[in-house]
């Protein structure tokens, strides 16, 4: 594990964590510019599509997910290879309060049921699915259910010492067996088809350029929150520890702290903005199914924060952006080509790239 | 036979003397046969109520060139003209030669004449050629229940020399003595099918003790014993699945095994050099096909050539990348995804995504049927042979070879090891190429089980992972039980949680199995286990 709090070189008297700061800035106010010049005039040349729009809002999203990984991985040590289960979980939640919204505007026009069970022959809305007309239930569920995985599957792991890559394994498992769960029908969460065809949230109807913009802002107020939240953790005495543990476990349990606690806390929280970053996703993309909770994504999501530089909280933003930005690209212009350049990914950045973008930058400011 | 005759002359000249007679008899039947056939024939022409009567005569008559008739017959392509019944090729159905078809109509039936004919057929199938067909006529029979069944069986069944056909013959014979009017012929019926072991005798069972209440007692006797012995066969086929699951897994994850438990490396692209063995398993196919002769001996060849194919990849791999990474167990682990990723998408634009059919060949094929009905599928058992063979040869192989000593010396101490004058690079490498090449042959096997496709070795990698851990790392023995043990549990689970919540409950129960031995079944002790 290498250091990741290198000292700040300057560049021409101005510190390049200036540098660092003033661009993210920058990046931010451009990324609020987006919505805005969506209301232009089609002919305009500073017009952004509606395409444009939906597609950074989700990269947003994306991004909120590699902070709460970072914040595992970078500062703890702890590698989850599950948080996709996570994002997911927190979009499923935001999923049923859509679903929900539906009504009676559904295909079989049932008052309450939505489509899916009218089809799958349900009398009544099964129990868990009580509350999510109510906003607020879904945002809570959106944190409380990924958060209370993360602590039953954290505690059982930290307490027994499943470190490492034992622990990535584990949550693996855990995003499959979850995958494999929600793959069926009887689970009443729509099975292989997820939920979809959502109309409106919070009295919006969802398909228009002000719903787009709503999300959008909201989304990047979750990012913006996030980071304050990590920077202002990862700066506390608790950031420290974790730190600590991440270096050397044995030694931060020899000194008397509580290892379990530490992890425990921090795994919790990075699930619930996680989950948080999927009741957003959802919205934004239009839905939900049980392809997300795919193993493939979560470690796809590790390897933004990997391309990024870990450990950095930028990095992980950096490292969403650029990589969905390129699989965005990519994927249509040559889309057998997208894994390989992937695939390759993984490679480069692990062997000779283990700082990241951000340890590149660094370098090149020294 | 004869060995015994010619130890008692009196049977001897019995034997003579009644030789010819049944000679006689045998050159008769046809004959007698035939006649019956013609005088059956016309009646198919006639009125509904003779029509059932010819029916039932050509069918108790077994000739084989009733069996056309009666097709056309149930296929509505009979005709006929007068008397003269003219089959769908516009043939005379009594002379085989040409028929006058002017002002021919179709012959109909009704429903009467159509159960008639299912008997019918049924029974005349019974002296097919082929035992498939043998087969599938005893299960119609079987299924019509009817007492004048039960001649054309006794018959049938005498002449049968198919086991397995021979088996559904009795059961049907059985199935028709029950509906019989005699008391002590439905006794018999009873008690042959108490010895099945199937769930149609069940039911049928069931049906007969409603009808029969007479009889309830001895009815509830056979069932009983067939509910033991469909129990019990139930239990065998479940430890089999569950043991063919086993030995899957184990393949996969023995030279994961290696590779994590020995070398403490994470290969997620171990899965792929699975995929790569039943591809080159595919390719020693094709490439056999060009020599007719060898093509049933493809499977063997792709054995060694699959360990090959995959051993390369696993030393390139280890050699080129992997080697950089050692003390940094993330980063391999995301590293080798990558290069997962990469192989899969490498084999999808190279063969497509679609599944490769790759053949078994004519001795791994076939259903292997044990006393007491259980099934088993042959190459499934193979399978299971294959995977403690090559258990076998590994465990040989790190016991009692060179290699092997210096591969648990490198494990134990690195360094004491390298001052003892032991090439660690080069033991790290064939290590390596070892454990992947296993991933290979494991590959073979896979190919007769499962769909070869570049996803091949997705489906496998965590639940290798999950045995290698449940075993306890580092630990063979403890791959083997945790391989076994995973598979049966899951098929024991299955029948009562379906498929996919039994995968979600054995995920579970690993996790909380770990809680309290955190380092496997079989856990390392001193200093190894810190390591």
């Amino acid at each position: 594990m290498s250091a990741t709090t290198a000292p700040a070189g300057t560049t021409r008297g101005i510190p390049a964590r200036q540098i660092l700061r003033g661009a993210i800035l920058i990046a931010i106010l451009l990324l609020a510019l987006l919505p805005l010049l969506n209301h232009l005039p089609a002919d305009s040349a500073f017009r952004v599509s509606d395409f444009t729009v939906a597609v950074t809002g989700k990269w947003i999203c994306y991004a909120v997910l590699a902070l709460a990984i970072d914040l595992a991985w970078g500062y703890a040590g702890i590698l989850s290879l599950g948080h996709g289960a996570f994002f997911a979980l927190g979009g499923y939640a935001m999923g049923m309060h859509l679903m929900r919204l539906i009504g009676p505007r559904g295909v079989y026009g049932h008052p309450v049921l939505p489509d899916f069970m009218v089809f799958l022959g349900y009398r009544e809305l099964p129990w868990y699915w009580l509350g999510f007309d109510h906003f607020p239930y879904a945002i809570l569920m959106a944190m409380v259910v990924p958060g209370l995985l993360a602590f039953v599957v954290g505690y059982l792991s930290f307490r027994s010492r499943i470190t490492g890559v034992y622990f990535s394994i584990i949550t693996q498992a855990m995003t499959y067996a979850l995958m494999l769960a929600f793959f069926r029908n009887d689970m009443g969460f729509g099975g292989n088809n997820g939920f979809t065809d959502f109309k409106q949230l919070l009295g919006v109807p969802l398909n228009t350029q002000g719903a787009r913009a709503g999300l959008f802002y909201a989304a990047l107020a979750l990012l913006a929150g996030s980071l304050v939240l990590c920077r202002h953790i990862v700066g506390t005495k608790l950031g420290r520890v974790l730190v600590a543990v991440r270096d050397a476990e044995s030694r931060v349990r020899f000194l008397g702290y509580s290892v379990t606690a530490f992890k425990l806390t921090v795994f919790v929280l990075s699930a619930v903005l996680a989950g948080l970053a999927g009741a957003l996703y959802v919205p934004l993309v239009g839905i939900i199914n049980p392809g997300e909770f795919a193993p493939g994504n979560s470690i796809e999501a590790v390897i933004w924060v990997a391309v990024g530089g870990r450990g950095t909280l930028i990095g992980a933003l950096l490292g969403a952006f650029s990589v969905n930005a390129l699989k965005t690209w990519l994927t249509s212009v040559a889309p057998d080509l997208w894994l390989f350049v992937l695939g390759g990914l993984f490679v480069a950045v692990t062997v000779f790239l283990p700082r990241g973008l951000i340890g590149l930058f660094r370098s090149a400011a020294k | 036979m004869e060995k015994r005759a010619a130890g008692q002359p009196a049977a001897r000249t019995i034997m003579t003397r009644i030789l010819p007679l049944l000679l006689v008899l045998l050159f008769a039947l046809p004959a007698a046969a035939q006649d019956a056939f013609l005088d059956a024939l016309p009646g198919l022409a006639g009125g509904f109520g003779t029509q059932a009567e010819a029916v039932e005569r050509l069918g108790a008559g077994g000739d084989a060139r009733a069996l056309p008739v009666l097709r056309a017959l149930s296929d509505s392509t009979l005709r006929k003209n007068g008397s003269t019944v003219i089959l769908p090729d516009g043939t005379d159905a009594a002379t085989g030669r040409p028929a006058d078809t002017a002002g021919a109509e179709t012959v109909r039936i009704n429903n009467r004449v159509r159960s008639a004919l299912r008997g019918a057929l049924g029974r005349l199938q019974l002296v097919s050629a082929h035992a498939d067909e043998r087969y599938a006529a005893a299960d119609s029979v079987f299924r019509s229940r009817s007492a004048d069944n039960v001649a054309p069986l006794e018959a049938a069944i005498a002449r049968e020399s198919v086991p397995r056909v021979k088996e559904r013959q009795q059961l049907a014979l059985a199935a028709s003595r029950l509906v019989a009017a005699d008391a002590a012929v439905k006794r018999q019926g009873i008690a042959t099918l108490g010895e099945a072991s199937s769930e149609d005798a069940r039911a049928l069972l069931l049906e007969a003790r409603a009808a029969n209440p007479d009889m309830t007692a001895e009815i509830d006797r056979a069932v009983a014993s067939i509910d033991s012995r469909l129990t019990f066969k139930r239990a065998a086929e479940t430890l089999f699945q569950g043991l063919s699951l086993g030995s899957v897994l184990l393949l996969a994850a023995l030279g994961l095994a290696i590779t994590f438990g020995v070398m403490g490396v994470i290969n997620m692209a171990h899965g792929e050099f699975v995929m790569l063995g039943a591809y080159t398993t595919f390719v020693v196919q094709e490439a056999c096909r060009g020599i007719p002769w060898l093509l049933p001996w493809s499977l063997p060849l792709s054995v060694p050539a699959a360990f090959l194919v995959a051993g390369l990849a696993g030393t390139a791999l280890e050699r080129g990348l992997i080697r950089h990474l050692y003390g940094r167990p993330l980063e391999t682990l995301l590293m080798t995804f990558g290069v997962g990723m990469i192989l899969q998408q490498a084999v999808r634009l190279a063969f497509g995504a679609q599944n490769r059919e790759v053949l078994s060949p004519a001795w791994m094929q076939g259903i292997l049927s044990l006393p007491g009905g259980i099934n088993i599928t042959q190459n499934r058992l193979w399978v299971i042979v294959f995977s403690l063979l090559v258990l076998g040869l590994t465990l040989a192989a790190i016991r009692l070879t060179r290699f092997g000593l210096e591969m648990r010396a490198v494990v134990q101490n690195r360094r004491t090891a390298a001052t003892m004058g032991i090439r660690t690079g080069r033991v790290d490498a064939l290590t390596f190429a070892f454990g992947s090449g296993l991933a290979g042959m494991a590959g073979v096997a896979l190919s007769q089980i499962d769909n070869v496709s570049p996803n091949l070795g997705t489906g496998y990698i965590i639940d290798s992972f999950m045995v290698v851990v449940f075993g306890g790392v580092g630990s063979l023995i403890g791959t083997l039980v945790g391989a076994m043990g995973l598979g049966v549990l899951n098929k024991v689970i299955e029948p009562w949680a379906g498929a996919v919540l039994a995968k979600v409950a054995v995920l579970v129960i690993i996790m909380l199995f770990i809680q309290r031995r955190p380092r496997g079944l079989f856990a390392l002790k001193g200093r190894a286990a810190e390591a």
